[in-house]
């Protein structure tokens, strides 16, 4: 209904009609090629291409904006985390020091550790959008089906569709319980203490377990009763033929990911030194 | 001809209990049958539909004695996949038994299972969807369909295989009134057009009852009391010993002192032969005295054009109008999806209207938040594994309190009254998670209790009970609120909880108020129920046929005279 998230919704761009499997191999090959680099010239292509995707895909920003901002968070926190722990980071990989800003003691802000430190939050910035968009485009029974057909086990792709699928419906149990457990004076906005909220977070998870597992169950009964399982082999109903444009988006793929690392080891490590 | 199911001195006994849950069962049904299984919760009559599909013995173990061969076969052999080509399950909880994303998957799970290819399955689905008319629904997703298509899409999603026997477990659990008529208007159309063996497990005795059924078959207790025809069944007392409510127009015909026979068969009102009853019942509605209905002058809750939409332009509810005086017990129905929940959100304030406004003792509520709103008015969900998130009773109960900080003498005074209120003080160091759930369900409505509210709003209160539990919750809620002077509004889509235990009745249908009424008049009236989904009561019918001209007069009569005798009918 409402303010749902991270959800599957039904649209029709050439992204959403792809093969679960493409996406797959583009998610991973993308993945890797962020992983593996630092080389800025590689990532600034990345961040605008997956801009560029993530528009494309007509993804909304309401499916994704709570989670991205949780990623934010988390992210400035490991920026932060990281000039704590390791303030010449920046100076030990590029080899020269250029100080902004002397703190105090061995801390001092140089141009090389906020270079550093904006090559990490880029990477976060080009993997984010990728797995939102992923998630988003990708119809959890038709992925299941593109697993199953590159070689996974049935029911390990059965698996994650359910629960992709579950995703929803516990949203809407979460929006349920909190409701009614804030009548009952579990405060869960901002007029209570941040320590407070975690505490009462577990009112909330207590019943959404129970509720959960007993939907677990009757699922369960349901899908043998209805013969899954008997077979060592499946059909799928929502199965899709990989067409021509799942064909270039795998060779694509496949072809960026060599180019990037290819770029980024060329002058021997993974940096690319704009202060040599 | 051979029996298709044959229980012959069957007995099972599940593998964590020490007593058999059933006993001596000996059971033949034809094929082409349409059998009725009917008997209270713990019965074993859902065990008895476990045997049936093969969920037992193979996902609840347990000792079987004596035998059972579906189609000449023991289940033993087939296993549990064998078994579900020969028997369809439509499980009680259609939601939970949705697995595919879109209807179309959904009805395609078991061809998937069965390597079917796709070119083969689109076939297939197509035909069965236009069977059960849900062709148009087949890119949805399940979970966003009313109760009724629901259902048919799990009818679909079982018959794709062509079984011989279809099971369906409490189908009208639920369902509205109307759209449980309709269920059991399809199921008959199935047999009679696939000549399939129908098995339906149900409480629901008068709704089961909307069409022929062959037999009915009574569990009590894990035996089986009686296989016998409908006509017989409601002529004679069993049903009440076993705790099982009868059809209403039988109810007032044993009121009126009539015997009701087999030959008159009783099965529908609409084809009963009443010619015998007519003089008895004409007098005993002469007789009629009223109890004096109070007339209470206090608004409590004024909900005043109220309209709300998630989106602009696609209203929810539309200009809702009606005041709760304080001390009444009045229930809230329509069709599934009318708003009902939706309206209970607003007053709650989970959600905010976007037009109207509602007051407490005349004081607007606009700005008051969830928690203060809670304190005055208490919600009670439908599923209470939903609200109870503590592990034993009494800290569930005292949850409400404690995050209140009140002091530990004063809970402990509190919870322990709100408990022995509820009939639940013996068990209050006992953890949540042994209850029954209709035990579960007073926990809910305890913790509730316990902060004191004026308002008690309860979703559903009684849906999955057998008619002694609904019975108890009733009568417990008439006693608090009798008692207590507890204000108490009920949503539901169950008619006789609307017709006995409530005085007033709003009717919502597609977001609009069509009418707050005494329910007598609103069940007695054609048009109202129509548009609502509601079903018109059996008592009209009988009135009509009885020539009693004021058939609400008639209903009216029924609810008092009923009252009167304190529930024991």
């Amino acid at each position: 209904m409402n303010g749902r998230i991270l959800t599957y919704e039904e649209k029709d761009t050439w992204i959403h009609r792809l093969s679960g499997v493409s996406k797959l191999i583009f998610f991973m090959a993308w993945s890797i090629t962020s992983m593996m680099t630092y080389d800025t010239r590689v990532l600034v292509v990345m961040l605008i291409l997956s801009l560029v995707i993530f528009k494309v895909s007509r993804t909304e920003w309401r499916q994704i904006s709570a989670v991205f901002k949780l990623i934010t968070v988390f992210m400035l926190i490991n920026l932060i985390a990281i000039f704590l722990f390791s303030p010449n980071q920046g100076t030990k990989i590029y080899g020269t020091e250029t100080v902004l800003y002397h703190l105090f003691g061995n801390y001092a802000i140089t141009t090389e550790q906020l270079f550093y430190e904006f090559n990490i939050m880029i990477k976060y910035f080009t993997i984010v959008p990728a797995v939102l968009m992923f998630l988003a485009t990708t119809n959890p029974s038709e992925f299941a089906a593109s697993l199953n057909r590159v070689g996974v086990s049935y029911n390990v792709g059965y698996a994650l569709a359910i629960a992709l699928r579950y995703v929803p419906d516990v949203q809407d149990d979460f929006h349920q319980i909190k409701n009614a457990q804030e009548a009952r004076g579990i405060e869960m906005s901002r007029k209570a203490s941040l320590m407070d909220r975690i505490k009462n977070v577990a009112a909330i998870i207590f019943p959404l377990i129970f509720s959960s597992m007993e939907r677990i169950d009757v699922v369960s009964s349901a899908m043998e009763l209805r013969g899954f399982g008997k077979n060592k082999k499946r059909t799928w109903y929502s199965g899709k033929a990989l067409q021509r444009n799942d064909y270039l988006v795998i060779i694509g793929a496949t072809v960026f990911m060599i180019v990037g690392l290819v770029i980024t080891y060329y002058d021997g490590n993974r940096f690319y030194n704009p202060f040599l | 001809m051979k029996p298709i199911i044959e229980f012959k001195d069957f007995s099972f006994k599940y593998r964590s209990q020490v007593e058999p849950t059933l006993r001596d069962i000996n059971l033949a049904i034809y094929p082409g049958e349409k059998v009725l299984i009917i008997g209270p919760s713990g019965s074993g009559k859902s065990t008895l539909a476990n045997c049936l599909n093969g969920l037992v013995p193979f996902s609840y173990p347990g000792d079987i004695t004596g035998t059972l061969e579906i189609d000449g076969v023991n289940p033993k052999k087939l296993g549990i996949f064998g078994m579900s080509k020969k028997v369809g399950t439509v499980l009680q909880d259609t939601d939970g038994q949705f697995i595919g994303l879109t209807v179309a998957e959904d009805i395609a799970f078991v061809l998937e299972n069965d390597q079917v290819p796709q070119d083969k399955m689109f076939d297939k689905v197509g035909e069965i969807a236009e069977l059960v008319d849900v062709a148009t629904l087949l890119h949805h997703a399940p979970t966003a369909l009313s109760g009724g298509q629901k259902q048919r899409v799990s009818m679909a999603g079982v018959m794709i295989d062509d079984v011989d026997i279809l099971l369906f477990d409490e189908p009208l659990a639920n369902l509205d009134p109307a759209t449980g008529k309709r269920a059991i208007d399809l199921i008959d159309r199935i047999q009679k057009q696939k000549n399939t063996t129908i098995v339906i497990i149900e409480h629901r005795l008068e709704d089961a009852l909307y069409r022929d059924i062959d037999r009915v078959v009574v569990v009590g207790d894990g035996r089986i009391v009686a296989d016998t025809t409908p006509d017989k069944l409601l002529a004679g007392s069993l049903l009440k010993e076993q705790g099982i409510r009868e059809p209403l127009y039988i109810t007032a015909l044993k009121y009126a002192g009539c015997e009701v026979t087999p030959e008159s068969h009783p099965q529908h009102i609409s084809s009963m032969n009443l010619q015998p009853y007519v003089d008895k019942v004409q007098r005993w509605y002469r007789e009629k005295t009223f109890q004096k209905v109070e007339n209470r002058q206090e608004a409590i809750l004024e909900v005043k054009h109220l309209s709300f939409g998630y989106e602009d332009g696609d209203p929810v509810l539309k200009n809702i109008h009606f005041t709760v005086q304080k001390g009444e017990m009045i229930s809230i129905v329509g069709k599934n999806g009318a708003g009902k929940t939706t309206l209970s959100n607003l007053i709650c304030g989970f959600a905010k209207p976007n037009e109207g406004s509602i007051s407490f003792h005349g004081e607007d509520i606009a700005d008051w938040s969830i928690k203060e709103r809670g304190e005055k008015i208490g919600l009670v969900m439908q599923n209470p594994n939903q609200m109870i998130s503590k592990p034993m009773i009494f800290e569930e109960v005292a949850l409400g309190l404690a995050v209140r900080g009140v002091s530990e003498d004063e809970i402990n005074e509190r919870v322990n009254a709100t408990l022995k209120i509820c009939g639940l003080y013996p068990f209050r160091n006992w953890p949540v998670s042994a209850l029954s759930f209709g035990q579960k369900k007073r926990v809910t409505i305890a913790s509730i209790l316990v902060m004191n509210p004026e308002v008690l709003i309860l979703d559903e209160p009684t849906a999955g009970q057998d008619y002694r539990h609904y019975t108890e919750i009733m009568e417990f809620l008439k006693e608090i609120n009798r008692d207590y002077g507890i204000t108490i509004v009920m949503i539901t889509h169950d008619m006789h909880l609307m017709l006995e235990y409530t005085d007033r009745t709003i009717v919502i249908a597609d977001g609009e108020m069509l009418a707050i009424d005494e329910p007598a008049r609103i069940l007695t009236n054609k048009q109202i129920t129509d548009k609502a989904y509601l079903k018109r009561t059996s008592l009209y019918d009988l009135a009509i046929a009885c020539e009693i001209p004021d058939a609400t007069a008639f209903a009216a009569y029924f609810i008092d005279y009923e009252r009167a005798m304190g529930g024991e009918g």
